[in-house]
């Protein structure tokens, strides 16, 4: 587990309790982030709806899907294949429950009974996948992931009761409350925003409680944590449980926004799309999660009109993202954050050399 | 682990036949149990079917095709998968391109067979291309990050990306079926019957030759894994290596040469397999995430780094993917997916794996 030991460096070293510093250093300390939420909290005001909701929207919702993972493998070094599938679990149990334009299958419960149940089914086959897992180590949990991945996908595929098989569900709707619309675009991309954000902080927070150092610890030395006497299989399995929830929460969203579900959403390319948004962003940090999923959004939504605008063939979409995600792993494990941090350190120090 | 150290010596204390004995005298139900599901077993194949059957199970026809495809898939997944533990258990490299090899043998097999017209000679063809192409990655890439599990494992998982889109760059989204040779073509006689006429005549199952010929090369091929790895210079140190790489390093072997071997001819043989999965079914666009899928479970079903796991693990994906095609169609998946949970809760190194 060598690539998640080096680029986990820089979680363990922000242990710093954030009470010791006073306000002002904090927003210091925290300005980018604080000024990316700015922008992103008044971006309703400039952008049209196609940025909002298929760019900006999207990069969210894969972004929280990708924090779930990037949180299993950065904090607890468990690679876990498995969270677009809990995702997908989610969505299709959005449009199994509640309503879709298959009334044969579809329950049509009320949002408030359909969505915390999808989201609980999910949160509960996430954890019976980590508890699969939770019991092998390392490098095998990518296999068994990716084995409860593909099965799910072939089911979906194949299983036309529940399912719907090959075509999926269509027109899910996302639910009127207070009044408001909520697939409407502006109130769906805050919503977005809010659950983004929500996850974010929540991550950032469990990373420094004491279970998440207790994680970190099982991560490193899994033998001496047991040792002292954690019970580092439950420590596992309640990491997987909370990544479950953030992904759920993304599963659900997705289908907000799409208004569809199929087999594809959660497939083996879905899949594998988003382990290489939690690499190429970087796993060392949450906020590479998001990082490289506005990195994906953007390749995916731009970069076969750029490829033919270039003269190149536009369908050669997939090798491109294959060579970046290549040339990301064999020269910064650490991904993009972990370039832009060495880059700004390196910045930094020759600034300091100057000085003196 | 004084139990798990037990086992090992005893497996290595006697011979193969000792060890049977001592499980049965253990565990007597248990052996009983085995048995009498073996006989069963063999009475519903061999023998002509009581008239209730027929509502239990459907037709007896459909139930021994099933058996019998899912045995000679079995073949197939064994082919794939003999390759994929063998590297994951020597070098700890999950292979995650060993999809693509396998549909890039099934590619080269395709050409060949299309200017040659020799389905023999597709086999070599395919067996040196995958084997090239597995020693290059060995060289010039993982040679590089030895021991660093997981970035190899993204490495393999970035080149089936740039693999499968260059295929789809070269061959397209059709899918391709090659042609059996015409001395395997068409049904043999099985000498099971699958039904008897009303004048009492017996009617014999007829099975397609080439899966049976295939399934016999498979065979032959696993027999000839074991005798290398069990009878030879190179399959000792293979062994070792397996057990505990570092040391063979240590006492000077050419480890880098031996792992060099390894992944060119597990590589080879997922090409090989190829040719067959393209004789069999087809080969096209998604079929390396679908054997890629099928090796992982094989693995985790028959144990990480076992021969004889891979071939256990091989035969009871095979059957169950095809009995449940049969039995349980919209739910088929399911029931490959519980095997490989009930593995995993029990043992969750495999059947035949160590820990």
């Amino acid at each position: 587990m060598t690539l998640a030991q080096t680029t986990a460096t820089g979680p363990i070293d922000e242990r710093g309790m954030p009470g010791r510093h006073l306000p002002p250093r904090w927003i210091a300390q925290h300005s980018s982030i604080l000024l990316l939420g700015l922008v992103l909290l008044l971006l309703p005001a400039v952008a049209g709806n196609f940025v909002l909701d298929q760019i900006v929207g999207w990069t969210l919702i894969l972004g929280m899907i990708a924090l779930s993972l990037m949180f299993l493998a950065g904090y607890g070094g468990m690679v876990s294949l498995v969270q677009m599938t809990v995702a997908g679990v989610a969505g299709y149990m959005v449009a199994v429950l509640g309503a879709s334009s298959l009334p044969t299958i579809s329950l049509f419960w009320p949002w408030w009974v359909a969505t915390p149940l999808a989201i609980g089914i999910a949160v509960v086959f996430g954890t019976f996948a980590g508890a699969l897992s939770a019991r092998t180590e390392g490098i095998y949990t990518i296999m068994i992931t990716l084995a409860i991945a593909a099965a799910f996908f072939y089911l979906t595929l194949q299983n036309w009761s529940i399912f719907n098989g090959f075509n999926g569900f269509t027109s899910i709707p996302a639910p009127i409350v207070f009044g408001i619309n909520w697939k409407a675009p502006i109130p769906l991309y805050y919503l977005i925003l809010f659950c983004a954000a929500l996850s974010y902080a929540a991550v950032v927070y469990v990373s420094r409680a004491p279970f998440g150092l207790a994680l970190q610890g099982v991560r490193d030395d899994p033998r001496r944590m047991e040792a002292i006497g954690y019970n580092i299989t439950a420590h596992r399995i309640a990491a997987y449980a909370f990544a479950a929830l953030i992904a759920a929460v993304g599963g659900v969203l997705l289908v907000w926004l799409n208004n569809q579900i199929s087999p594809g959403t959660a497939g083996i390319e879905a899949t594998i799309d988003l382990l290489v948004i939690a690499v190429v962003g970087g796993l060392g940090h949450p906020i590479g999660a998001f990082v490289g999923a506005f990195i994906y959004v953007i390749l995916r939504t731009f970069a076969l009109d750029a490829l033919v605008a270039v003269g190149l063939d536009g369908r050669r979409f997939q090798t491109i993202i294959g060579l970046g995600f290549l040339v990301i792993v064999l020269f910064s494990p650490d991904g993009v954050v972990g370039l832009w941090r060495r880059w700004t350190a390196r910045i930094s120090s020759a600034d300091g050399g100057s000085h003196r | 682990m004084a139990t798990a150290f037990d086992g090992e010596r005893a497996v290595r204390g006697g011979s193969r036949g000792d060890v049977l004995v001592r499980w049965i005298g253990g565990h007597p139900a248990a052996a009983l149990i085995t048995g009498l599901a073996v006989v069963g077993v063999l009475w519903l194949i061999l023998a002509p079917w009581p008239a209730g059957f027929e509502d239990l199970f459907g037709r007896k026809r459909l139930l021994i095709t099933a058996l019998f495809n899912g045995i000679t898939l079995g073949g197939l997944y064994f082919l794939v998968a003999s390759g994929f533990t063998l590297i994951f258990g020597l070098m700890r490299n999950v292979n995650l391109a060993h999809g693509s090899l396998y549909l890039f043998g099934g590619y080269m097999g395709y050409e060949t067979v299309d200017w040659t017209g020799s389905w023999l000679l597709s086999y070599v063809v395919a067996f040196i291309c995958c084997a090239i192409i597995g020693a290059a990655m060995q060289v010039l890439i993982f040679r590089r990050m030895e021991g660093q599990d997981l970035r190899q494992t993204l490495t393999t998982l970035g080149l089936s990306i740039v693999f499968a889109d260059l295929m789809v760059w070269v061959w397209g989204g059709n899918a391709f079926q090659i042609t059996t040779p015409d001395y395997l073509m068409g049904p043999t006689p099985v000498p099971i019957v699958v039904a008897v006429k009303s004048s009492g005549e017996a009617v014999f199952l007829a099975y397609p030759r080439v899966r049976l010929a295939i399934f016999a090369a498979a065979v032959l091929i696993g027999i000839g894994m074991w005798l290398v790895l069990n009878r030879t210079r190179i399959g000792v140190m293979i062994r070792a290596g397996v057990d505990d790489r570092d040391m063979l390093s240590v006492l000077g072997y050419p480890v880098q040469l031996v792992f060099v071997l390894v992944f060119a001819f597990g590589a080879g043989l997922a090409g090989m397999a190829g040719i067959v999965g393209g004789t069999f079914q087809s080969i096209s666009l998604g079929e390396d995430s679908h054997f890629l899928l099928a090796s992982l479970q094989v693995v985790i079903v028959g144990g990480m780094g076992s021969i004889p796991g891979a071939a256990l693990g091989a035969l009871i994906i095979g059957l169950s993917e095809q009995i449940g095609l049969v039995y349980f169609q919209n739910y088929a998946t399911v029931l490959t997916f519980l095997i490989m949970v009930i593995v995993l809760a029990l043992r969750p190194q495999g059947l035949l794996g160590k820990r």
